[in-house]
């Protein structure tokens, strides 16, 4: 099927808000080519459980995309309309699967050698949505906490060396009561501006309290739908034929209900949780890496206003089936390898953040728990020095914010 | 949404261009560091006399640099701590090619599969099946009519057990090179995997769960002893002081060149892709390992009488990783947006026939590579779509 034989019924599974768009959306959904509709379904089929920014990025794409005409979608989508497809692809229910349809044209663009071409036209269609629909003024700006290293003892560590061409770095941060002033200021940053969703406390271990007026998710507390997906792909792996592709698209496919998620939870939240576990790769295992892409996975879809993250010590490396297997409640720990993960994980944090509308005027603060390092990125301080004047971290942040 | 800031390049630069720029920051990089020279040298090419008496001799070694390795953390100035061995020893002694492209599939099976036949296959990456094309192994044996003892892979076992011979009319099974596949080794030589031996059978992220069934030209447990001259027992009591699957495979590749001398040896390495996993420090260390594993079996080729002044190296990486900048990606966890940083390699060549410390810019494909050992070996690659890198030939 093609993207000119639509019609509405076919969209029958989709859930509500999702089906309304589709409806006021079709005539221009017909026009567009099969190399690029199943990846824009992708997102719709999900408009329900999106986070307010995402919703309003696709309501701003199909805005755009109706005031063109005719000439002009052919125009704008030409590049897509050149890629070959196969015969095969057009007979995947792309309506109802598009994720699937997306990973099957996704290797077959590779096996052809079209995939740079798809990049281009990809790349291309980005930059036109960005300039069509400017972002709207920020209610204030953006802030990235990243807090690194909990369990390592040795001063020696030698950090941010990627982000301090960027920033100041600081050697003399008193580090009393550190985390708890940082999350106090990402507190107040939510009563002030109590946005949905827009300040978020990520930690990788276990939180340091209960956080009611923020976004909070935590490697602790997500270890009983950690521990049911763990299990879900034991049985998998036990299945004859199984292999990493299908269970890629096996995972794909669970909702939270399959994984015994409360159906009186925030929805939206939820999927986040799940999709951290089902669309991660590493997530599952390594406590660092769970930081991390819940961090880039929020910026990216939530675009969040504030967003602490606190790293804590994963596991050490082990036969990865073993890991996997989740057998070992009390696994040994790698604080030093960890902090290596973090630090690196802190930079994809900072770009990740850069990426967002507001970034000339966005501040990153880092700093190595329980220690005197630190680094800041702000718009008002200078960047590539070194500063061992002493302070807490509350006048740190004031240097940050201000 | 605002594009990110820190562009390594301009957001106008082409793909080609910025695969260019790659190449010369590694020279650039090079001449600081190394103080190699740039393009024709006036350093000799090392003695190779290249007639057909002499051909049945030399010896050619080809090392995946495994898993897919960045700039950034191997010859970009941030990136040299980790490889002091292939700067500081290897790098002065070899023809060094900074722009090798890999326009294929970037999975590690294909990959390595396309650089084994010169030609960018489009097998699935998580299958147990033979290249579509020729192999190096095939034209290697077939042309130069050399028994099978002359041609051997050693690789990580996801997959790779196929890699040695092709499907092709005219080669196909028993005309190509046998496999070895350390892991499944000893597996097979521990029984059930216990704490001893855990750590070398790690597998990368994506693969946790494929074990294909062994087929075709691989090593068979019995054989330890015949070919190897290796008990099950001084296995397995070697294996337990090692410290990574690469080192494993490393061990198995320094016996078989003891026992088998093999003209044509391909070692794949792997252990760089625990990148997957997201761990920045499991993915360095990893790199560290690898450039100290090539150190030590460039090394070995020099203690090897069999091996000693008549043995080609080639070192390079199947492709790279994503760049950090790259809005698709997750930086150095996978290789999935296709972009420059992921398909632009680099080329170390050291050893007979090579001019040492030379630095080429010109950009080459990885599908070059089998051409080009079929020059310097004296065989013709028929259906190689690359072509021969004329720096080496």
């Amino acid at each position: 099927m093609l993207p000119r034989d639509l019609q509405l019924e076919q969209f029958r599974a989709y859930p509500p808000q999702a089906r309304a768009l589709v409806a006021s959306s079709l005539p221009t959904l017909r026009q567009l080519p099969l190399s690029f509709l199943p990846s824009m379904l992708r997102e719709l089929i999900d408009y329900d459980y999106k986070f307010p920014a995402e919703r309003s990025a696709i309501d701003g794409e199909l805005t755009y995309l109706h005031s063109r005409s005719v000439s002009q979608l052919q125009q704008d989508f030409q590049p897509f309309a050149q890629l070959k497809l196969s015969a095969q692809l057009e007979s995947v229910d792309w309506v109802n699967r598009p994720g699937q349809f997306v990973e099957e044209e996704s290797a077959y663009l590779w096996s052809t050698h079209q995939l740079d071409a798809f990049r281009e036209a990809a790349t291309r269609y980005g930059e036109t949505l960005r300039n069509a629909s400017p972002p709207p003024a920020l209610p204030l700006r953006r802030l990235g906490i990243a807090v690194v290293g909990q369990g390592v003892a040795s001063e020696n560590a030698k950090l941010f060396r990627k982000l301090r061409p960027h920033g100041t770095y600081f050697t003399h941060i008193k580090p009393e009561n550190g985390t708890e002033i940082l999350l106090m200021a990402v507190e107040a940053r939510a009563q002030a501006h109590p946005v949905p969703y827009a300040h978020w406390y990520i930690d990788g271990g276990q939180p340091l309290r209960s956080t009611p007026t923020l976004t909070s998710v935590s490697y602790q507390e997500l270890e009983p739908l950690r521990a049911k997906l763990l299990a879900y792909m034991q049985a998998q792996i036990a299945r004859p034929g199984m292999g990493p592709e299908e269970l890629r698209s096996n995972l794909a496919r669970l909702a939270p209900g399959d994984l015994g998620m409360d159906a009186a939870g925030d929805a939206v939240l939820q999927r986040f949780h799940m999709k951290l576990f089902t669309e991660g790769s590493g997530t599952q295992i390594f406590s660092t890496t769970f930081a991390q892409w819940t961090t880039r996975e929020a910026l990216r879809r939530a675009e969040p206003l504030t967003l602490l993250a606190r790293f804590a010590p994963r596991q050490r490396q082990r036969d990865m089936n073993e890991m996997i297997s989740n057998r070992d409640l009390l696994p040994e720990l790698d604080p030093a390898g960890s902090l290596v993960d973090a630090d690196m994980a802190a930079y994809y944090h900072w770009i990740n953040q850069q990426r967002l509308a507001g970034a000339d005027q966005s501040s990153f603060l880092i700093w190595f728990e329980g220690h005197a390092q630190a680094l800041v990125i702000a718009p008002t301080l200078p960047r590539g020095v070194h500063s061992d004047s002493a302070m807490d971290l509350k006048g740190l942040l004031a240097l940050a914010t201000s | 949404m605002t594009p990110v800031r820190q562009q390594r390049f301009p957001s106008t630069a082409s793909p080609q261009e910025i695969a260019h720029r790659l190449g010369r920051s590694r020279r650039d990089f090079l001449r600081e560091a190394a103080g190699v020279a740039i393009g024709s040298s006036l350093m000799g090419r090392r003695a190779w006399a290249g007639p057909a008496g002499t051909a049945r001799k030399r010896k050619l070694i080809v090392v995946t640099f495994g898993g897919g390795a960045r700039d950034q953390e191997t010859f970009a100035p941030e990136g040299q701590e980790n490889i002091p061995h292939m700067l500081g020893e290897l790098i002065p002694q070899s023809s060094f090619f900074t722009q090798v492209t890999n326009h294929g599939i970037l999975g590690h099976y294909v990959a390595t599969a396309s650089l084994a036949t010169g030609v960018y296959e489009t097998l699935n990456n998580f299958s147990a099946v033979p290249p579509d094309h020729p192999t190096v192994f095939e034209y290697f044996r077939k042309d130069l009519r050399r028994p099978v003892s002359d041609a051997w892979v050693v690789a990580p076992s996801n997959g790779f057990n196929r890699i040695g011979e092709s499907d092709s009319r005219g080669y196909g099974p028993g005309s190509g090179a046998r496999v070895i596949l350390p892991k499944h080794l000893l597996r097979a030589a521990s029984g059930a995997p216990g704490p001893n031996y855990d750590h070398l059978l790690h597998d990368n992220y994506e693969t946790p769960l494929y074990a294909p069934e062994l087929g075709g030209g691989e090593f068979e447990l019995q054989q330890l002893e015949r070919v190897l001259k290796l008990s099950v027992d001084d296995f397995t009591a070697h294996a337990r002081a090692l410290s990574s699957p690469d080192e494993l495979s490393v061990y198995i590749a320094r016996q078989l060149m003891r026992q088998e001398s093999p003209s044509l040896l391909w070692i794949t390495m792997h252990d760089i892709d625990i990148a997957h996993a997201g761990a920045y420090s499991l993915y360095v260390d990893a790199i560290r390992r690898t450039d100290r594993l090539c150190a030590e079996l460039w090394q070995a080729v020099q203690a090897e009488p069999e091996y000693a002044g008549n043995t080609t190296m080639l070192i390079l990486p199947d492709f790279g990783r994503d760049a950090d900048e790259d809005a698709g990606g997750n930086g150095f966890q996978h290789h999935r947006t296709g972009d420059p940083a992921s398909r632009t390699t680099w080329m170390m060549a050291l050893g007979a026939g090579v001019r040492a410390g030379v630095v080429y810019d010109n950009p080459v494909q990885s599908i070059d590579l089998v051409p080009s050992i079929g020059a310097m070996m004296g065989f013709s690659a028929a259906q190689a779509q690359g072509r021969p890198i004329k720096e080496l030939v």
